[in-house]
């Protein structure tokens, strides 16, 4: 049984980032059932086989400012597979530094300080682009084409607990150089990975929308 | 919130209009683009002029914008449509009836992102099958406005979607392999009645 976590603030997004998702998992005969992020409890947890956790749109980013409600993720064995917004939940859990917002936190996507831009980075990409996969990831090999709609990234190259299985060099700005004092080769917009140990896999674009085998790849795991 | 609807009149915008306010959002006005060009990417209301009286029935205010239908150069003129809709009636949002044209929802996407608004696409990637079914099970009364694929003839054109209509038309698209939802422009709907219209139209 799949657990389908829904982190869409918007009602009518449900139809967007989630319904694909489920059609997918009947046409393929597979079992699930879908939460909101806010209501998951232990006995969700217990009873599910894998999770996977849906994108939303450009603009629905409240699931950000409750990091708390995914803390779990951390304790989680079983395969977990994060779309788009849940790749960013994933990274933002796994790096150690994302500090419990208060109120004075709700405009967080807007005024970023400076720690949380080194993670939630913005990178706007809208549309059908070619990745390149290193090695097999949930089915795909080589260049594929894939779905983006996202804002923002997180830069999983500076998370040690995971492999980047995707991810294409992107343009380093004249501030980033100005304000590291490390020495910078590449950065990285994260579009697939792994955690090494366990079976925790991110995807930045859609494959609900385009390489809907990779989700039922992951459904058979 | 309040949404505004990029509306062309046929049977996608319009189910997309219900589903919002089935979900509960406000509807404050409709948005549609008049283009000179048949043949353009983006918009396809062959029934244009009568978008207005179905504006009427739903009792809902419509921005109505013109445009030459240039490739690309007629986005300027969706944004110019937003621009208005969000200034006149304070929407956060539109909704469009996309179900797979990458094309039209990546542009549409594009324009809300830089406009600051949420973008709503109801419909996406939703089977078409599933979609004419739930259409008739919420009584939306959906006419076949235009033909242009193989195995569609003129006798389609006027004619009122039904369960026996439906049945065939799912045939024909499997045997002339045209898409059923028509998202390549394989024919045009409009729609007659359906749980947003205050009343009937006759076409």
């Amino acid at each position: 049984m799949i657990l389908i976590i829904n982190i869409c603030k918007e009602r009518l997004h449900y139809y967007e980032f989630v319904k694909p998702i489920c059609d997918i998992l009947d046409n393929n005969k597979i079992r699930y059932f879908v939460k909101s992020y806010k209501e998951i409890n232990r006995g969700d947890l217990e009873k599910c086989s894998k999770i996977i956790i849906s994108g939303t749109s450009l603009y629905d980013n409240e699931f950000v400012l409750h990091s708390d409600k995914f803390k779990w993720i951390l304790d989680f064995s079983k395969p977990l597979l994060g779309i788009c917004g849940g790749m960013q939940i994933i990274g933002l859990l796994f790096n150690g530094k994302m500090k419990e917002k208060t109120e004075e936190d709700k405009n967080f996507l807007k005024k970023k300080t400076e720690e949380d831009k080194n993670f939630l980075k913005k990178k706007t990409e809208i549309g059908f682009y070619f990745e390149d996969f290193k090695k097999n990831f949930l089915g795909l090999t080589g260049k594929e084409e894939v779905y983006h709609l996202h804002n923002y990234f997180v830069d999983f190259s500076k998370l040690p607990d995971f492999d980047i299985l995707c991810g294409k060099e992107i343009p380093i700005s004249h501030s980033d150089l100005v304000n590291s004092k490390k020495k910078i080769s590449k950065s990285k917009c994260s579009q697939a990975i792994k955690h090494k140990e366990k079976e925790i896999y991110g995807v930045l674009f859609h494959p609900e929308v385009r390489q809907k085998k990779l989700i039922f790849n992951f459904c058979r795991l | 919130m309040k949404l505004g609807i990029l509306f062309s009149g046929g049977k996608d915008s319009c189910y997309a209009a219900y589903l919002a306010r089935q979900e509960g959002y406000e509807i404050s006005c409709l948005i549609s683009i008049v283009s000179e060009n048949s043949e353009s990417y983006m918009f396809h209301t062959p029934y244009i002029d009568k978008v207005n009286e179905q504006a009427e029935a739903m009792k809902i205010p419509i921005v109505i914008v013109n445009t030459k239908g240039e490739k690309e150069k007629e986005l300027a003129d969706l944004e110019a449509a937003i621009k208005i809709a969000v200034k006149k009636y304070k929407i956060g949002g539109v909704v469009s009836g996309a179900i797979e044209s990458v094309y039209q929802a990546t542009r549409i996407q594009k324009i809300c992102n830089k406009l600051g608004i949420e973008s709503f696409n109801p419909l996406w990637q939703k089977n078409p099958e599933e979609h004419w079914k739930d259409l008739l099970k919420n009584k939306f009364k959906v006419v076949i406005a235009s033909v242009a694929a193989d195995g569609l003839t003129e006798k389609w054109i006027g004619g009122e979607i039904d369960e026996k209509s439906l049945d065939e038309l799912i045939k024909l698209s499997k045997k002339y392999k045209f898409h059923l939802g028509f998202e390549g422009g394989e024919a045009e709907t409009f729609v007659i009645d359906c749980p947003l219209f205050s009343r009937r139209l006759e076409i």
